[in-house]
């Protein structure tokens, strides 16, 4: 109660993404209509009390696969997001920790990663694998880990030369143990946060790929395959393009303002 | 001194040299490792039933026959000769091709950051000004909408209002027309914008902090005056650097944008490129997106050895 009444903002927006959370788990129950299942009767209806937000070229209802996009979408930056910082932590610790050739290469590999912009990459690479949701995973993926290997490197060199790690190594602590229980927690809070952050634009780039069709497949409700299947109907079902897009936009936004506020929350020092 | 710079010029071009071909290296594992047959493709797409001999002969024409290795090898001295391979469906040197697109994506690039300049600035410096006042906080709030956005649905909606409901603009461009230009280079400017502003303000805030400041007002100097004839000459310089990071994503990311306004861009016709498995095509603009970067990167780090007094000092001594 106490944390709820200091930090109010956060409070706030951590009940807004609980509620997307549930919307994006309970989806299934919460779709008014089977997502997958159109009636060829009712191809491309304007919004009404029935299809509230209308249907689309199979007569599916846009409102049921909305809901249901936000399980795909959700589903997929999280995998994104947390397979980033595993692959961050693990090269990070271990070039930061080690340091040596280890280091010299995947740093060396990290800076190839950074000095290229990385949308070309993932397009590519989604393009060239083929479109499928684990296949821009991968691509933005391969795109993505550099930038938290570096951070928890940097966080892991500040760290080593601590007392207490010292003190660990000087005791016979096995080099596991001390980076399971000294390191990672140290490093975990700042990769909460960078992660956290990158929700909103993870979930923004998912939504490019597969408007380009280098992600999800037909008949997969996805916001941004929707939009790109809309796009050939914007003269006479505008409503196809205009929704998918919205919920893209709010629930992007309610993971920014989070993020930022989990950072406020986490880090004090780097408030304004 | 001169030695150093040169050792440092040396490094850094032996470290794009490394991306290079690290990054070439990584498409062509992929593209022999992805599933779909190129030759199948580009055959069969004549609407002809292709034999196993035929298929293999291509393949042997096209070197596809070859070990992995050798065919990234000859890629390399092919590229080394200044000869960048044939297009698959365009047949068409793969040269060719992006000189062709290049034009398109340079024309939206440079119309883009006139539009971002335009918008950012005066909203940038507006909202420092009156930092924590109303006018900052709208124009945070609109920052935030702005980065919330995804680019590819403000390109659809702009494209709904004004090509298709008002009629303004026209709804697809097949070649490179100035009016066609106008609404992908909004819808990019917008989104650039949103963060440009935040940067341009906090560049700004830095230095209405700063001490010269403090004196300009002391001796009486109009608020005017100051931002025009003393902050923002400092504040150029942290901005070129982004300008020159938003050129190079300009060059490059824009993909998406072109695809929704089917502007003749060398992203659009990158994507039509993996969808037709033209391998040549792909690597050359993986290659040439790398080089436009780095290149352009370079250039931003050279103007600030020029455009920097205490850099260009330093590097005299």
């Amino acid at each position: 109660m106490e944390f709820i009444k200091s930090h109010k903002l956060f409070s706030f927006y951590t009940l807004l993404v609980i509620m997307v959370l549930f919307v994006a788990i309970f989806a299934p129950y919460l779709a008014p209509q089977d997502p997958y299942d159109g009636n060829m009767r009712n191809v491309l209806q304007t919004p009404s009390a029935e299809h509230l937000l209308g249907t689309d070229k199979l007569g599916r209802d846009t409102f049921s696969r909305i809901i249901a996009g936000t399980q795909v979408s959700l589903f997929m930056t999280i995998c994104l997001v947390i397979l980033l910082a595993i692959v961050g932590c693990v090269v990070g610790i271990a070039s930061g920790y080690f340091g040596g050739k280890i280091e010299m290469f995947l740093m060396r590999l990290a800076d190839m990663m950074l000095s290229f912009p990385g949308v070309v990459l993932a397009i590519a690479i989604a393009g060239i694998l083929g479109g499928s949701i684990a296949n821009t995973i991968i691509a933005l993926l391969i795109v993505g880990w550099a930038k938290y290997a570096r951070l928890v490197r940097s966080l892991v060199i500040k760290l080593r030369n601590n007392d207490f790690i010292v003190a660990a190594q000087v005791n016979g602590t096995k080099t596991i143990n001390i980076l399971r229980r000294h390191i990672l927690p140290n490093v975990l809070p700042m990769v909460v946060i960078t992660g956290a952050m990158d929700i909103g634009t993870m979930m923004m780039e998912i939504a490019g790929l597969s408007f380009l069709g280098f992600g999800a497949q037909p008949p997969t409700p996805e916001w941004g395959l929707m939009l790109n299947e809309g796009r050939q109907y914007i003269q006479t079902a505008p409503w196809l393009m205009i929704y998918p897009g919205m919920a893209i936009f709010i629930v992007v936004a309610i993971f920014n303002l989070w993020g930022d506020a989990l950072r406020d929350v986490l880090d004090p020092r780097q408030e304004n | 001194m001169v030695v150093k710079k040169l050792n440092r010029l040396a490094n850094r071009f032996l470290q794009m040299l490394i991306t290079l071909i690290g990054v070439s290296f990584l498409t062509f594992c992929l593209a022999y490792l992805a599933p779909g047959d190129p030759v199948a493709m580009l055959l069969e797409s004549a609407d002809t039933i292709v034999s196993e001999e035929t298929l293999q002969k291509t393949r042997e024409e096209l070197g596809l026959d070859k070990p992995f290795i050798v065919q990234y090898g000859n890629w390399v001295v092919g590229i080394l000769h200044g000869d960048m391979g044939m297009s698959y469906s365009a047949k068409k040197p793969v040269f060719e091709k992006l000189s062709e697109g290049f034009v398109g994506t340079l024309l939206l690039a440079f119309t883009t950051i006139i539009f971002v300049l335009i918008i950012s600035l005066p909203l940038g410096i507006w909202s420092a000004v009156n930092q924590n006042k109303w006018q900052d906080y709208l124009v945070r709030f609109f920052s935030f909408i702005g980065v919330s956005m995804p680019n590819f649905w403000l390109g659809l909606i702009l494209l709904y209002i004004f090509g298709l409901k008002l009629g303004w603009f026209p709804i697809a461009s097949s070649t490179v027309t100035l009016n066609g230009v106008i609404l992908p280079a909004v819808t990019l400017a917008i989104y650039q914008s949103t963060k440009y502003v935040r940067q341009v303000r906090t560049v700004i805030l830095d230095e209405l902090h700063q001490d010269y400041v403090i004196g300009a007002r002391a001796r009486g100097l109009s608020e005017s005056r100051i931002l025009w004839r003393h902050i923002l000459p400092n504040a150029v310089l942290p901005l070129i650097t982004l300008l020159g990071m938003s050129i190079g994503w300009l060059l490059g990311g824009v993909a998406v944008i072109e695809m929704v306004f089917s502007w003749p861009g060398i992203g659009n016709m990158a994507v039509r490129a993996i969808m037709m498995r033209d391998y040549p095509l792909i690597e050359g603009f993986v290659l040439w997106i790398a080089i436009a970067y780095m290149f352009i990167n370079f250039l931003v780090d050279l103007s600030y050895t020029y455009l920097d007094p205490k850099l260009r000092k330093g590097a005299a001594q």
